[in-house]
């Protein structure tokens, strides 16, 4: 039993890592994963919902695809089943996660090709997010953003914000070192300098907004729709 | 019209709908569709005060005595933008049509603007359809969601040769405003469905025309905002902004107003309620009462007064869709800016 118990908290442990790429939060917490259930033999089997039966199916199948992956990844793990549940296109996205067929197979003719390029613009709106969260307390703190624009990460004090644009930026191949510049372009990596900080730090913020605001209404659409809080859900 | 502290601001809700959406109007085969369409709107009203929400029965088949009330004579509005959506695959008879809104819109002259819509992929006969449709409903805007499914295709874009085309016929017929709502499909289904650079795209080469852009380009709200600076055609379309957010998430409500009056401007921001799935009563009760929350938060916010509250609730829509306004009801000293008076909202 108490095996059994440690199994589950490793399985969902390995969910936690897993994202909503649009609103880059962790499915668990977001409370998407409606059940979590390990056998004794290591049969895993996972259940995931989103808010709507609409959700876009792009952005659904990364998630049921990546929660496949870490929890397939596990060592000890001998059977993994894991599933979308209410959606409109859960047959498609199911049998192709199931089948490791990757987007474009698992949607013949609807796709041009696989969703790297979509994950990618994702961590992009992320990275500049979490650039307003790590800012908005050093620019409260006095700084201008042609100061802003002068900084390096060393120069930005330690805070789970901080951690969360490092492991942002690292995703998209950017310096991550602590002299590396505060500001940089996530497409090029170039640092943002002078005049160009103001209308960055404007993008930043009005990305965050965005990303918050979805956030809200994903949250108080997935409340209306199930009764019970998922598995690991946090507010 | 809706008077506050003396105030008195003329309403234009700018996107409503009649719908028709119960079992009985569900496409033999397409069941799931249909139900999970309005499960999905239904579950938007859920955002509202409790006290607004209706039973999913009434919510599929509400009457037209029940829009007449909650519109008009509860809601405060003037004028009303029918929006229509078609979503035949799913619904029998449509599930908003251009017809079912007219029905009930000729029966109160005056009180509806009947839009009407396209879609690219109908050829055409779809063309013709719009040219009949304008003639007969005197129809001055369309409404375009780019998610719908028609025959096999699950979507399309604005940049779409066909779709130049349309939008080409529609500027001929004297159709002046494209109202344009985006959904969670498109082809190729890899690509975000969501992003707005098509509208982009077209409002640089339809200069003559307006782009609404319907829910602020929710969920792409950061997209649609860089575009409207750059774009003098393009408008927040502030249904679901006002109606999902303001109430459930006041925060984050102020936050995205916020950004909206920062880059887009209180001169090209229109209300729309998106009834029924939110009744526009609290919707403008509470927006003429909305402030920014006191906090450092927002203070580098522009701030909204009761100038830009009357643009945002009626006077904007009013300009663009040539409807009188009582002078009492228009800004004692300015008229609001369409887009030949628009400034950009440069830094």
């Amino acid at each position: 039993m108490t095996a059994v118990a440690g199994e589950k908290s490793r399985v969902l442990t390995a969910l936690d890592t897993v994202r909503d790429p649009e609103l880059d939060e962790p499915i668990t917490t977001l409370g998407f994963v409606s059940t979590c259930v390990v056998s004794a033999a290591g049969d895993v089997v996972v259940r995931l919902r989103l808010p709507t039966y609409f959700c876009a199916p792009n952005f659904a199948f990364l998630m049921v695809a990546d929660a496949y992956d870490v929890v397939a990844a596990l060592p000890g793990v001998r059977g993994v089943d894991v599933a979308l549940e209410d959606h409109f296109a859960s047959a498609q996205i199911n049998a192709g996660v199931a089948a490791r067929a990757g987007f474009a197979a698992s949607f013949t003719g609807e796709a041009a090709g696989e969703l790297d390029e979509l994950r990618r613009t994702f961590v992009t709106k992320a990275m500049l997010a979490g650039t307003d969260q790590v800012c908005r307390p050093l620019r409260a703190a006095g700084a201008d953003p042609a100061r802003l624009a002068t900084m390096t990460l060393g120069d930005v004090p330690a805070s789970a914000e901080r951690e969360r644009l490092l492991r942002r930026r690292a995703e998209l191949g950017l310096r991550t070192d602590p002299s590396a510049p505060l500001l940089v372009d996530p497409g090029t990596g170039s640092p943002i300098t002078g005049a160009e900080a103001t209308r960055h730090l404007g993008l930043a913020r009005v990305t965050r907004t965005g990303i918050e605001a979805n956030t809200g209404i994903c949250r108080g659409m997935l409340r209306h729709r199930y009764a019970e809080a998922g598995v690991g859900e946090e507010e | 019209m809706y008077e506050k502290n003396g105030e008195k601001y003329f309403v234009v809700d700018s996107h409503m709908h009649f719908w028709k959406a119960g079992p009985d109007n569900w496409v033999p085969g397409a069941e799931q569709y249909a139900k999970g369409w309005i499960e999905c709107f239904h579950a938007y009203m859920s955002l509202a005060p409790k006290e607004t929400h209706w039973p999913i029965e009434k919510f599929m088949s509400y009457t037209e005595d029940d829009l007449m009330k909650d519109v008009f004579e509860d809601g405060h509005v003037d004028v009303a933008i029918f929006q229509p959506t078609y979503l035949k695959e799913w619904y029998t008879e449509g599930f908003n049509t251009t017809e079912r809104n007219a029905n009930l819109g000729e029966k109160h002259p005056g009180m509806f603007v009947l839009n009407t819509r396209f879609d690219p992929r109908d050829g055409d006969a779809g063309l013709e359809e719009l040219r009949a449709n304008v003639e007969r409903y005197g129809s001055r805007g369309v409404k375009l969601y780019t998610a719908e499914w028609n025959a096999g295709s699950r979507g399309y874009k604005l940049t779409d040769p066909a779709a130049y085309r349309y939008l080409e016929r529609a500027q001929e017929l004297g159709i002046k405003n494209i109202h344009v709502h985006k959904g969670p499909t498109i082809w190729p289904l890899d690509k975000d469905a969501f992003d707005v650079s098509d509208v982009d795209h077209a409002a640089t080469d339809f200069p003559e025309l307006n782009f609404i852009v319907e829910h602020v380009g929710l969920p792409r709200i950061e997209d649609f905002c860089f575009m409207a600076t750059q774009e003098p055609n393009v408008y927040a379309g502030l249904s679901v902004v006002i109606g999902g957010l303001m109430h459930a998430r006041p925060r984050f409500f102020a936050k995205v107003m916020g950004e909206l009056l920062f880059w887009v401007g209180e001169d090209k921001m229109t209300f729309g309620s998106d009834y029924g799935i939110w009744e526009p009563k609290w919707q403008v009760e509470g927006f003429v009462d909305w402030e920014f929350p006191d906090s450092d938060e927002f203070a580098d916010y522009p701030r909204l007064g009761i100038e830009g509250k009357k643009k945002i609730l009626g006077l904007n829509a009013a300009k663009l869709y040539d409807l009188k306004v009582p002078d009492e009801l228009q800004l004692k000293d300015a008229e609001p800016a369409a887009q030949d008076d628009a400034k950009l909202v440069t830094q």
